[in-house]
C-alpha cells in the first residue's frame, strides 16, 4: 500500500502543475467569457485570442513595487496572501484525478494522498483559508480592509455549517452493509461508479453544497469581503505586486479545487457511463479517466463563471439571513431525508 | 522510533510555545493566532499517535471554526493592546495558581515512573473514521448521547442569555 517517496513527489508535482496551469487559463476564460456575455471584445492583443495575457499580467505583477501601508503588521501582512494560496492548493492533494493505474506489475493510485479522511482535509483546508483573508484585512491597518476581513470571517463561519451538513448528506450514501463508511474521496467515487452519481440521489444536497462553495470561494453573488463599490477592494485594498497576485492565485485555485471536489462528491469524479467503468485500468484508460474528470471540472467552472457575471451581489443582512434561516434548515432536512432513505435501503 | 520522537518533540514545542505566547502577548490578535498555532501543534501530536480523525477534527473545529469566531469578535470590538501594569495582587495569585496546577499535573509522573509508559488502548482497532463511528454509535452510544444532550443544554442556555427580550415581554 505504501508508495515510494519519489512517486509521491512526482504525483505532487503533477497535481501542482495541473492546478498552476489551470489558474491562468481560468483567469483568461473568465475575462473572455465576461466580455462575451457583456458584448465586449475582452483581452485579445497578447498572443492568439489573448492567450498569453495571463503571462503578461504575471510579469507586470512581479515588476510592480511592493507597498505596505503605514502601521501595517509586517509579518502578518506578508504571510496572509500565502496562507490563502497554500490552503487552496492543499485541497487538491486529496482529490483523485482518476482511479488506479496498472503499470507493469505496479498499481499506482491517481491521487497524491488517498487518505481515509480526504473530505475532512478539504474542509479543514477551506476553513484555514479564511485566516488569509481575515488577517490580510486586519494587518493592512485600513478600515476598508478590516471590514472586508470581518465580513469574510462571519460569512465563512455561516456557510461552512451548510457545507459540512450537505457533505454529511453525501457521506451517509457511502456506508457499507454495516453502515460503516470512510471520508475518502476515492471511495465516494467508486460508490458512485457502482450505482449512480450522487447528484441524482441527493439533488438538494448538491444545490446546497454548490451554493455554500460559492460563498466559501468568495465568488459573486457572495463576494462581500471584496465588494469593490463599498469597500474599494475589501481585504486586498492595500495589497500590490505579487502579494496581491498570491491572493488572486488563491481565489482561482480555490475555485478549481472547489469544482474538483464537487465533481468528485456529486458528479461521479472520473466515472462516466459507457466510457470509463473499471477502477483499475492501463495507461490509456487512465488518460481517459483523467480527461473525463477534467472535462467535468471545466464544465463546472464554466457554470461558476456564468453565475458570477449573471447574479448581482447580496446585501450583507440578506447573506446572513439566507445562510442561517434558509440554507441551514434545508441542509438539516436534506440530511434527514437522505439519511432516512439510505437507511431504508432506497438509495 | 527515533522519527516518532522527533515528530513528537517538534509538535510538542509548537503546542507549548503557542500556549505560552497566548498568555504573554499583549496584542489580542497575536494572542489568538498563537492559540491557533498551539491547536495545530496538538493536531500534529494526534497525528503522531495515529489518530488522524481527531487531528482533522481538531483543525476543523478548533483552529478553523472556533478561533475564527474569536478573531471575529476581537476584530469587531477593535481591542487595543493594553499597557503593562506591573504585577498586581490578582496577577500574582493567578501565577501561583498556574504553577500549582502545573505541579499537580507533573507530580504523579515524578513519583511513579510506571506512569511514563504509554497507556494501552481500550480497543484494538485502527483509528479509522469507520471504526470510530462504529464504536461511538454502538458500544459507547449512551455516553455519546449524554454528551450531545449536555451540548444542547449549553446551546439553549447560551441563546437564552444572549436573546433580546421581546417588547411586550417583561425582562
Amino acid at each position: 500500500m505504501s508508495e515510494s517517496p519519489w512517486l509521491v513527489l512526482l504525483k505532487t508535482a503533477v497535481v501542482f502543475g495541473v492546478t498552476m496551469t489551470a489558474v491562468p487559463a481560468l483567469v483568461l476564460a473568465e475575462r473572455r467569457l465576461s466580455a462575451w456575455m457583456q458584448y465586449r471584445v475582452g483581452p485579445n492583443r497578447v498572443g492568439p485570442f489573448g492567450s498569453l495575457q495571463p503571462l503578461a499580467d504575471l510579469v507586470k505583477l512581479l515588476f510592480k513595487e511592493e507597498l505596505a501601508p503605514a502601521g501595517a503588521s509586517p509579518f502578518l501582512f506578508a504571510v496572509a496572501p500565502a496562507i490563502s494560496a497554500i490552503s487552496a492548493l492543499f485541497m487538491m492533494a486529496v482529490v483523485p484525478l482518476g482511479g488506479t493505474l496498472q503499470l507493469g506489475g505496479r498499481q499506482i493510485r491517481l491521487v497524491v494522498a488517498d487518505v481515509d479522511l480526504g473530505v475532512l482535509c478539504v474542509l479543514a483546508a477551506s476553513s484555514l483559508g479564511v485566516y488569509g483573508i481575515t488577517l490580510g484585512g486586519w494587518a493592512s491597518n485600513s478600515k476598508y480592509s478590516l471590514l472586508g476581513g470581518l465580513r469574510s470571517s462571519a460569512q465563512m463561519i455561516s456557510y461552512e455549517l451548510t457545507l459540512a451538513l450537505a457533505l454529511l448528506g453525501v457521506l451517509v450514501l457511502n456506508g457499507d452493509a454495516q453502515g460503516l463508511g470512510s471520508f475518502s474521496l476515492s471511495d465516494v467515487i467508486a460508490r458512485q461508479a457502482a450505482t449512480t452519481w450522487n447528484v441524482f440521489k441527493a439533488p438538494l444536497g448538491f444545490l446546497l453544497f454548490t451554493t455554500a462553495a460559492f460563498a466559501e470561494t468568495n465568488r459573486l453573488p457572495f463576494d462581500l469581503p471584496e465588494a469593490e463599490p463599498e469597500l474599494v477592494g475589501g481585504y486586498h485594498t492595500e495589497y500590490s505586486s505579487m502579494r496581491f497576485g498570491l491572493f488572486f492565485l488563491g481565489e482561482y485555485a480555490a475555485m478549481f479545487a472547489g469544482a474538483s471536489v464537487i465533481v468528485c462528491l456529486f458528479l461521479g469524479g472520473w466515472h462516466f457511463p459507457f466510457v470509463t467503468k473499471a477502477e483499475v485500468v492501463g495507461p490509456g484508460g487512465a488518460l481517459l479517466q483523467v480527461a473525463v474528470f477534467l472535462a467535468k471540472v471545466v464544465a463546472f467552472l464554466f457554470f461558476f463563471i456564468h453565475v458570477r457575471w449573471t447574479l448581482p451581489r447580496f446585501r450583507y443582512d440578506q447573506l446572513m439571513r439566507l445562510g442561517w434561516r434558509v440554507m441551514l434548515p434545508l441542509s438539516l432536512l436534506n440530511l434527514l431525508v437522505t439519511g432516512g432513505l439510505a437507511a431504508a435501503g432506497v438509495l | 522510533m527515533i522519527d516518532e520522537r522527533i515528530a513528537f518533540l517538534f509538535f510538542a514545542t509548537i503546542a507549548l510555545a503557542g500556549a505560552v505566547n497566548v498568555v504573554v502577548r499583549r496584542n489580542p490578535v497575536h494572542g489568538a493566532l498563537w492559540l491557533v498555532a498551539s491547536f495545530l501543534g496538538v493536531a500534529g501530536l494526534f497525528l503522531t499517535l495515529g489518530a488522524g480523525l481527531l487531528a482533522a477534527i481538531q483543525v476543523m473545529v478548533y483552529a478553523g471554526a472556533i478561533m475564527v469566531l474569536f478573531l471575529f469578535v476581537i476584530l469587531l470590538l477593535n481591542l487595543e493592546a493594553p499597557p503593562f501594569e506591573g504585577l498586581s495582587l490578582a496577577r500574582g495569585a493567578s501565577l501561583l495558581a498556574a504553577i500549582a496546577t502545573a505541579a499537580l499535573l507533573v507530580w504523579p509522573f515524578v513519583r511513579d515512573p510506571e506512569l511514563k509508559h504509554a497507556a494501552t488502548p481500550q480497543v484494538d482497532l485502527p483509528a479509522t473514521a469507520g471504526n470510530v463511528a462504529g464504536l461511538l454509535f454502538t458500544k459507547y452510544a449512551l455516553p455519546f448521547e449524554i454528551v450531545s444532550l449536555l451540548l444542547l443544554v449549553a446551546m439553549v442556555g447560551a441563546i437564552h442569555v444572549a436573546r433580546r427580550p421581546r417588547r411586550d415581554e417583561p425582562a
